[in-house]
């Protein structure tokens, strides 16, 4: 199947007083019609400003680049303002994080709703709010027709974020970018709009990027996986590869983080990951994240072969986990993909 | 919205009742009024006669409850100068005052606004370095310094305006100049900073993200936000302005209705400075009940909910 999105190389970079932020550097993925691809990376990994780099809507003083920025053969790294705009809402949806502060405030639902279909299409405002008010229906709001005159504060999170989701499907979008779309909600909400942006990924066959650094959510509904640290993707690969075998050590110390039912004993310690994300300010050599390693040897300061597993999927670490079961220091296999 | 009303509305009936009975008290303060309306040369007969004409030997609650009830239905007594009904002059003036104040604000508002908003767009760029010039000059400028300025400029140097009077509507340039720009610092700062805090909010983004063009990001999902604020701010200075022309309208000789209160404290004239008070005052409820209204009504949040 042909890819809808193809990144390669992406960075971002951010000037600072202090140095440049490198926030975003070189990442690569693609995404195909009609599947889920999880983005999933803690707090500053990079993982919303690889979202907002594919929309075209970084900070001003960012600078994004790439080798390959492909979305169904339009060039987004050469596409004019124009270009992207129309893209924007039509061909590309997004979904963000704080569905309290996304729809706004001074305007009716109705009116946004409106708005997103108008924006792309020459069409009478009856019909947008018809269609306006058929997406309501579908993505689980009741007495559609009433919500449209209400404002966004007379709306629970929940709700408000199912108008995100309504709003970005006015379009007919080939491909939705979610970001962290349930951080924000209820636990009991984040199951019900998870299981939503699914099914409706599922039926309009629309391709997803559902960024997220929750590990359950990923299990759910990924088809693929890119984990991502420090700016960098550490690994990549179909959900299954990469949830039965873990190759990086962070992906496994994530892993480590989470309760198996059946497996972890009741009061037993969870997994965690000591000390922080380091700075990316300035040139970032080797690993980035060999200072939290178990695992780290001197080499990790070099330069870092991307590997590939048997099955498929990459990784990006010194250790050639394939070859040798055991976490000894093994001498590093030159296997740049 | 109705219980938000009423509360205000009660509000503004309260401050009417104070600025009232100050208004009246102003009689008293400056001194014996009978002694002010017999004039220098009287004698003490000549004042008790005064006195008993114009019922001030009566207790103050009585003379306070007569003049308000009278001002209630606009009769504001008699000008000690013009021995004309105090109401009727203060009708005249007003029509000036208010046209110089609607000017004023218009100016205020054309000018600031944009200005406002072009510099929150690029901060710390050349146009924003020029609106806190602008704005910084006009807060810190006096009136009657500005108001001077601009007559040496324009009436001497230039011959283009004339300095004073209010005959045609170039009397009227640069008092709405001198007035507007007196208002138009704290609206420009508060454009900015509205749209400043605005264009950083999550639904700005969202309205790039659904494809909108950078305009109608600005003025639609931007500017209706940031101008709440602005717009009450505005309502306020419109009733300050209507009140506070008095040194504009002094400098530039126009015959407006802070002009005639400059002139009547001058002669003494207590019935039509009491009515300017207490009519400048009246404005400055009025449109501060109203900006609240506004406030409400451009926002769903207080509207509805």
């Amino acid at each position: 199947m042909e890819n809808i999105l193809s990144v390669r190389g992406l960075t971002v970079d951010i000037p600072l007083a202090s140095g440049t932020l490198h926030a975003v550097r070189g990442i690569d993925f693609d995404v195909k019609r009609g599947e889920t691809l999880c983005v999933v990376g803690e707090s500053g990994s990079g993982k919303s400003l690889t979202s907002l780099a594919i929309m075209g809507l970084l900070p001003k003083q960012a600078q994004r680049s790439a080798r390959v920025l492909d979305f169904e053969g339009v060039d987004l790294q050469t596409a004019s303002n124009r270009d992207m705009r129309k893209l924007r809402g039509d061909r590309i949806s997004m979904i963000f994080q704080e569905p309290m502060t996304s729809l706004n405030p001074a305007y009716t639902i109705g009116d946004q709703l409106i708005e997103a279909l108008l924006l792309h299409r020459k069409v009478p405002k009856s019909v947008a709010r018809e269609r306006a008010i058929e997406l309501l229906e579908k993505v689980g709001i009741t007495a559609a027709a009433n919500r449209m005159k209400q404002y966004p504060h007379q709306l629970s999170g929940g709700l408000r974020q199912r108008v995100m989701i309504a709003m970005a499907l006015m379009g007919e979008p080939d491909l939705i970018i979610a970001d962290e779309p349930t951080t924000a909600l209820d636990v009991t909400i984040q199951a019900q709009i998870l299981r939503l942006l699914k099914d409706l990924q599922r039926e309009l066959n629309m391709a997803m990027i559902l960024i997220t650094h929750d590990l359950g959510v990923v299990a759910r509904v990924a088809d693929k996986v890119a984990i991502m640290y420090a700016g960098e993707m550490v690994e990549a690969g179909s959900a299954a590869e990469v949830f039965t075998s873990p190759k990086h050590p962070y992906t496994r110390g994530l892993l480590n983080c989470i309760p198996v039912p059946g497996k972890t004993a009741v009061g037993e310690h969870l997994g965690s990951i000591p000390g922080i994300v380091p700075s990316l300010i300035g040139d970032v050599a080797g690993c980035a994240f060999r200072s939290r390693c178990d695992e780290a040897t001197a080499q990790c300061a070099s330069d870092i072969p991307v590997r590939i597993s048997p099955a498929g999927h990459l990784y990006r670490c010194v250790h050639d986990y394939d070859r040798s079961a055991s976490l000894s220091v093994n001498q590093p296999k030159s296997g740049e993909a | 919205m109705l219980v938000y009303t009423l509360k205000r509305l009660g509000l503004a009936l309260l401050v009417t009742f104070a600025v009232s009975v100050l208004s009246f008290a102003l009689l008293y303060l400056s001194g014996d009024p009978a002694a002010a309306i017999a004039g220098e040369t009287a004698n003490a007969d000549d004042i008790e006669a005064v006195r008993l004409h114009y019922g001030l030997d009566r207790p103050l609650v009585v003379q306070y409850g007569e003049w308000m009830f009278n001002a209630v239905r606009g009769d504001f007594g008699e000008s000690y100068y013009f021995k004309l009904p105090v109401s009727q002059l203060v009708a005249e003036r007003l029509s000036v005052t208010m046209l110089l104040g609607i000017c004023g604000i218009s100016f205020a508002l054309l000018t600031a606004v944009p200005l406002g908003v072009a510099a929150a767009v690029r901060p710390n760029s050349l146009v924003d370095r020029i609106a806190l010039f602008l704005s910084v000059m006009g807060q810190a400028m006096p009136s009657f310094w500005f108001g001077l300025v601009l007559i040496v400029l324009f009436s001497i140097k230039l011959r283009v305006l004339p300095p004073s009077g209010s005959d045609s509507w170039q009397n009227f340039v640069m008092p709405t100049i001198v007035l507007g720009y007196y208002a138009m610092p704290a609206i420009m700062r508060l454009t900015r900073a509205g749209m400043l805090d605005v264009l950083g909010a999550d639904y700005v983004r969202t309205a790039r993200a659904k494809g909108a063009g950078e305009f109608r990001v600005m003025f639609k999902h931007a500017l209706r936000n940031a101008i709440i604020p602005v717009v009450s701010l505005a309502a306020v200075q419109m009733g300050f302005m209507l009140g506070g022309s008095i040194v504009v309208e002094s400098i530039f000789a126009l015959h407006g209705a802070g002009y005639l209160a400059w002139e009547s404290i001058g002669r003494n004239d207590l019935p039509t400075v009491q009515a300017l008070i207490l009519v400048f005052s009246m404005f400055y409820i009025v449109f501060t009940f109203l900006s609240d209204l506004l406030n409400a009504w451009l926002d769903p949040r207080m509207r509805v909910g």
